[in-house]
């Protein structure tokens, strides 16, 4: 009988320090067994459970694209026992990794569309994992056009920057990249929080899906800027966090109603949402 | 299907001759309670008992179990490598349970075994136990099986059930482990008709002895956020102290945490019976908790039991009427009126 509970063994290969507090670092994993690999087909929009000896697990949004083929890496906050104890591990130590779980984000609705991404904060990781795999050019052309709004409190705390700064160069996605607030003169892009920024520049919800994920405050507030501009909550997707253990809808703790974030979820349309009890 | 008919030493001496074949649990007098215990040379099964203080859920599901193990130990290969331990799947047996304890675990089974995912120890366990009832000749005050699809002599989820016709014990088999255990099991003699037709009655009266009825039969049908909402949970709640003897007692309870415990090198992963009464059972690594109040706690239990399971699986509430959450909350909060609130809103 296959094991759900039962984590693959991988290795730590790269270690990524991304934001200028620290508390963010992005991990890339290699599978100790290379069969494990092919088992961990993933969809972008899934998490894992990171699964530590002795410290116990942790469910994480997988940052990379299946596109990217050799490692999954995923983008931690340092938080709780898990984590913390994460970012102090280094490149070669070896862990264990739990998954794919969840769903992933309407990938054949999506198809043929206009897509509209808009992320805050360090819930920027499975949305990486989505431009990643819209842009690959086996996919590129089964969307329309893609527009990205980020935004993070300062140009410190960006994730990805490096990529950031390549998409903007790029003609088949549109980055609207903006910071709460910076005090560098020559930051480039805009400056304004991630509603503010939405309202300007996403005009128009002709034939798009939108992808929000952030924090509750930034949810709340890009809400009504889209569905103002006439998205439907059938087509405003979010990703919910819940707190997690099993990650198979077994444990109890992460429903919403009688959805489990961990096997129903993360991803979730409003229309969905607004029909479940308001627990979250 | 076999059916048989013992005296009651003969059943015992049948019982201890099943050892070979079983490892037997059997309810056992501990103190002012029943409670279930392997069968040997020292124990006396002792089946005059309303129900046992718990169900035998932790037989099949235990309060805590090691599931994996590792090493921290960097001077060996495997280091820090989380492997499968090693389990005891060998036949058990399970006799006298109650109907609405054997109901319990099949209310339980789609939480655990479903088309997306098994967990392998609860399936394995399962099907390796034989479940042998004992029905209820005298259901308690606090007994509502009859409201929530069981009954006093149901066979729901039985593999035999016994008939106390009082000096002797009538046992029919229900499946193919019931008709094994039968099989294996020494002495006893077919059962003639005025047997089964005194099983028979007897199952008829205990039945009308249930004064309790509940009805559940509006919940399918209730808009989840509008019972969501109910005005009636705070009341519900008031008297809460958030102890959570309910969801230990509860036969029908399976949510459970996952913990690693560590001694110098040696690592075991292991899994608990946890609770939604306690709040670090949904708080966030963030702080956030979505049920930091016991009003919100007192409300996912209710809802999740006759509401949320409800409209999952469509196989009626997640409660087999034993009544334990009744009897033992120390703030008499008492489901069968939750019930009757959110049936009626």
């Amino acid at each position: 009988m296959e094991n759900p509970y039962l984590p693959y063994p991988v290795r730590i290969d790269k270690i990524i320090t991304e934001t200028e507090d620290r508390n963010l670092k992005t991990f890339r994993f290699v599978f100790l067994n290379p069969k494990d690999e092919e088992k961990f087909s993933y969809t972008p929009g899934q998490f894992a459970e990171l699964s530590i000896a002795g410290k116990g697990e942790s469910p994480i949004g997988i940052a990379s694209s299946p596109t990217e083929k050799g490692h999954i890496t995923f983008t931690v906050n340092k938080v709780g026992l898990v984590t913390t104890h994460l970012h102090n591990m280094k490149e070669g130590d070896v862990m264990g990794i739990r998954g794919p779980l969840g769903n992933w984000y309407p990938w054949e609705e999506m198809e043929g569309k206009n897509v509209v991404i808009i992320g805050g904060g360090f819930a920027f990781t499975t949305l990486r994992s989505s431009i990643i795999y819209m842009l690959h050019p086996e996919n590129r052309s089964r969307f329309k056009d893609i527009s990205v709004v980020y935004g993070a409190r300062n140009p410190g705390m960006l994730l990805y920057k490096d990529e950031l700064a390549e998409w903007e160069q790029r003609d088949d996605i549109h980055m609207h990249i903006t910071v709460d607030g910076t005090d560098d003169p020559d930051w480039k892009y805009n400056v304004g929080f991630v509603p503010t920024i939405t309202e300007q520049k996403i005009t128009s919800a002709d034939d798009a899906i939108a992808i929000v994920c952030g924090p509750p405050i930034m949810i709340k507030f890009t809400q009504p800027v889209l569905e103002k501009v006439g998205f439907s909550p059938e087509r405003i997707i979010l990703s919910l966090e819940m707190r997690m253990k099993c990650g198979i809808g077994m444990c109890g703790r992460c429903n919403i109603g009688d959805k489990f974030v961990c096997k129903d979820g993360p991803v979730f349309s409003l229309a969905q949402l607004k029909n479940m009890p308001q627990e979250y | 299907m076999t059916e048989k008919i013992y005296t009651k030493e003969e059943w015992i001496k049948a019982l201890s001759g099943l050892k070979s074949f079983y490892n037997i649990f059997v309810p056992v007098r501990d103190g002012d309670f029943h409670t279930f215990k392997a069968l040997d040379e020292k124990k006396i099964p002792d089946f005059n008992f309303q129900n046992t203080r718990l169900s035998p859920k932790s037989l099949v599901y235990p309060q805590s179990e090691r599931i994996f193990a590792y090493t921290l130990d960097e001077d060996t290969p495997d280091a820090n490598i989380i492997k499968e331990s090693e389990k005891d799947y060998s036949p058990k047996a399970v006799v006298g349970i109650r109907p609405c304890d054997a109901h319990a675990f099949q209310i339980v089974r789609p939480n655990f075994d479903n088309p997306e995912y098994q967990d392998p120890w609860w399936i394995q366990r399962y099907e390796s136990t034989t479940l042998v009832g004992l029905g209820c000749n005298a259901p308690g005050s606090t007994c509502f099986c009859t409201s929530v699809g069981g009954g006093p002599f149901s066979e729901k989820g039985l593999d035999a059930l016994l008939y106390d016709l009082g000096d002797t014990f009538l046992i029919k088999a229900l499946t193919e482990k019931g008709e094994a255990f039968l099989e294996n099991a020494q002495g006893g003699k077919e059962a003639d008709d005025a047997a089964l037709k005194a099983g028979e009655d007897l199952a008829a009266k205990a039945a009308n002895k249930i004064e309790q009825k509940i009805s559940i039969d509006k919940l399918k049908d209730k808009v989840q956020t509008e019972l969501f909402d109910a005005p009636f949970w705070d009341d519900v709640a008031f008297a809460c102290i958030n102890c959570g003897t309910c969801t230990y007692l509860c036969p029908t309870c399976w949510c459970f945490d996952i913990q690693d415990e560590v001694l110098e090198k040696q690592g075991d992963r292991i899994r608990n019976w946890d609770s939604c009464m306690f709040p670090l059972f949904t708080l966030h690594g963030s702080g956030h908790n979505p049920r930091a109040k016991k009003v919100q706690r007192v409300r996912q239990r209710f809802m999740h039991k006759l509401k949320y399971y409800v409209d999952k699986y469509n196989n009626g509430v997640q409660c087999s009427g034993c009544g334990r959450c009744v009897r033992n909350c120390p703030a008499n909060i008492d489901i069968r009126e939750v019930c009757e609130l959110m049936n009626r809103l």
